[in-house]
């Protein structure tokens, strides 16, 4: 079947319309970076940011110490996030059950996650990393890793459950209808069809929040963990310039990018999954 | 009856290299009332969409009025602001109230003052017997009542054309006739309308031309009597013999 001529015309048309847009963005994106970099460059305080920041030698010479102990924020981190979704999920089932034998469990979920929700932190890394191996408690790790993967998993649990909550109340009644109606337990409706609903649709937010948990691993430079900030401190200690600074926070970037792109492939993929959506 | 309002000509269209719209021409006039038939698949839906630009044809023309509206130069929003679309369900935003649905678009995309938009809703409330559901919210209406509603708000935009697909299909028998009802009610008011329907019955009653849609194509088209009594085509005798029982 060949297209008509009205419909060829159509198509020039829209090629033409796609180019001239494509052309629009292209010249616009130059010609605002060029005057940025122009702009930048010779302003008069470029040289001194440049020798203090962005200074190749200074950099090539942090690199080897930031990247190895940037490979202890990569392990708490790791760790981290799977603790936090563990803690989430269950907190965030605690609090939506309907069974009033659960009372008081819900009621400690509630003073958790509004308690460490509120609670800056670095403050709870600090009372963690301190004052647990201060009881001297028996079992209590003291290791600085696991502390510290235990001050983090409690502040960010306490905002992943929320989200997870959010989730499963957005999901329409129907469905748990639905399942109820099937005749599977409240546990089987949640398992299989609410709570993957709930996840998929709070990916995004989710994902966010475990790109500021991989950030916030420096904070636990402050008790005493050498992570990759703590090198780049003592770096630029030395030469006093900022230089391993911008290196460290190089690698933090790079580190969030996977999740961001991961965030982003979810998305579509269940547009298309579910709403035949192609993008 | 005068002249045409929208007009399709040799509108094809294809998902994933399958035709599901073969060639379709079909003509509007004001005032009519066109009821499109057929088997599930057979592209009812498609040409609706195709009709108010929620599809993009892959070739053949759709007029509005005078305006070839497959032309990529239209703004696409100013044209479907002139024609009506209600689905077979999820029509109601239900973040909203049931006069907030209605008023959104006459006041964000029609210019018009809230107040103005909000009289002439409770107008067309009343209308369909939901005066005194301005205020509810959609989940806490029966389907019926969701559809009269989602009929008022596409009114409420004083489209020149209004798309219907199957918008009773998804209700309870019981509801059905309450939706049909204000369709009539449209009727006598002189709108156009064309609309997909699994309801021959009031098709037969309502419509002033049946269109039977096989496979992409308008199989036969005609006045509901001739059509329903005395089918051209085999294949629309054979799809209402199916239908009757
Ligand atoms: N977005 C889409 N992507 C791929 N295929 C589609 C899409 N929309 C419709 N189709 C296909 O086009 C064909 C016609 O679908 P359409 O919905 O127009 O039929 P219909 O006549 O409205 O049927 P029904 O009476 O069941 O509503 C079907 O085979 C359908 O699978
Ligand atoms: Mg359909």
């Amino acid at each position: 079947m060949t297209p008509s001529a009205r419909q060829l015309e159509r198509e020039r048309y829209r090629r033409r319309r796609t180019l001239t847009r494509g052309a629009v963005a292209a010249v616009s994106t130059i010609v605002v970076i060029g005057l940025l970099v122009y702009l930048v460059g010779t302003s008069p305080g470029w040289d001194r940011v440049h020798r203090t920041y962005f200074w190749w030698p200074d950099a090539k010479a942090a690199f080897p110490d930031v990247a190895r102990s940037f490979w202890l924020n990569i392990r708490l981190f790791m760790v981290v996030e799977v603790f936090v979704l563990v803690v989430g999920i269950v907190i965030a089932i605690v609090r939506v059950i309907p069974a009033p034998a659960l009372a008081p469990v819900k009621l400690i979920a509630i003073l958790y996650a509004d308690v460490f929700r509120g609670t800056p932190t670095l403050l709870i890394v600090l009372l963690v990393g301190f004052g647990l191996p201060a009881l001297n408690l028996t079992g209590m790790p003291t290791s600085l890793f696991w502390l510290g993967a235990i001050a983090l998993t409690l502040s960010y649990g306490a905002y992943v459950a929320e989200v997870i909550r959010a989730g499963i109340l957005s999901i329409h009644p129907t469905q748990w209808a639905s399942g109820r109606a099937l005749g599977l337990t409240y546990g089987q409706t949640m398992r299989h069809i609410v709570l993957p609903q709930a996840l998929r649709r709070v990916a995004p937010p989710l994902l966010n929040d475990f790109v500021s948990l991989q950030k916030d691993t420096a904070l636990l430079s402050t008790i005493g963990l050498v992570e990759s900030l703590r090198a780049a401190q003592v770096i630029s200690g030395h030469d006093f310039t900022f230089t391993a600074y911008v290196v460290a926070a190089v690698f933090f970037i790079a580190a969030t990018i996977p999740l961001a792109r991961f965030t982003d492939y979810l998305t579509v993929r269940s547009l298309r999954r579910e709403n035949g959506i192609v993008t | 009856m005068s002249g045409s309002v929208l007009r399709a000509d040799a509108v094809r269209k294809s998902f994933n290299g399958t035709e599901v719209l073969k060639g379709i021409d079909l003509e509007v006039v004001e005032g009519e009332v066109v009821c499109l038939i057929g088997a599930s698949g057979s592209g009812k839906s498609t040409l609706l969409r195709c009709l108010n630009l929620l599809e993009q044809v892959d070739d053949g023309d759709i007029w509005l009025g005078d305006a070839e509206i497959t032309d990529p130069r239209v703004d696409v929003d100013a044209i479907r602001r002139r024609i009506g679309i209600v689905f077979q369900a999820y029509n109601l935003f239900p973040h909203k109230s049931v006069l907030d649905n209605i008023v959104l678009a006459p006041v964000k995309a029609g210019g018009r003052s809230r107040a103005e938009a909000a009289a002439t809703a409770h107008e067309l409330l009343a209308r369909v017997g939901l005066e005194d559901r301005a205020g509810a919210y959609p989940d806490a209406l029966s389907g019926g009542q969701q559809q009269r509603v989602a009929l008022v708000r596409a009114i409420a935009m004083r489209p020149e054309v209004l798309l219907l697909d199957e918008i009773t299909s998804a209700l309870d028998p019981m509801l059905v006739g309450e939706v049909l009802d204000v369709i009539r009610d449209l009727r006598s008011d002189g709108m156009t309308i064309v609309m997909a329907t699994h309801e021959m019955a009031f098709a037969r009653e309502v419509a002033d031309r049946i269109v039977f849609m096989a496979d992409g194509r308008i199989e036969e088209s005609g006045p509901p009597e001739q059509l329903f009594t005395a089918p051209r085509s085999p294949r629309t005798a054979e799809f209402l013999a199916r239908h009757r029982s």
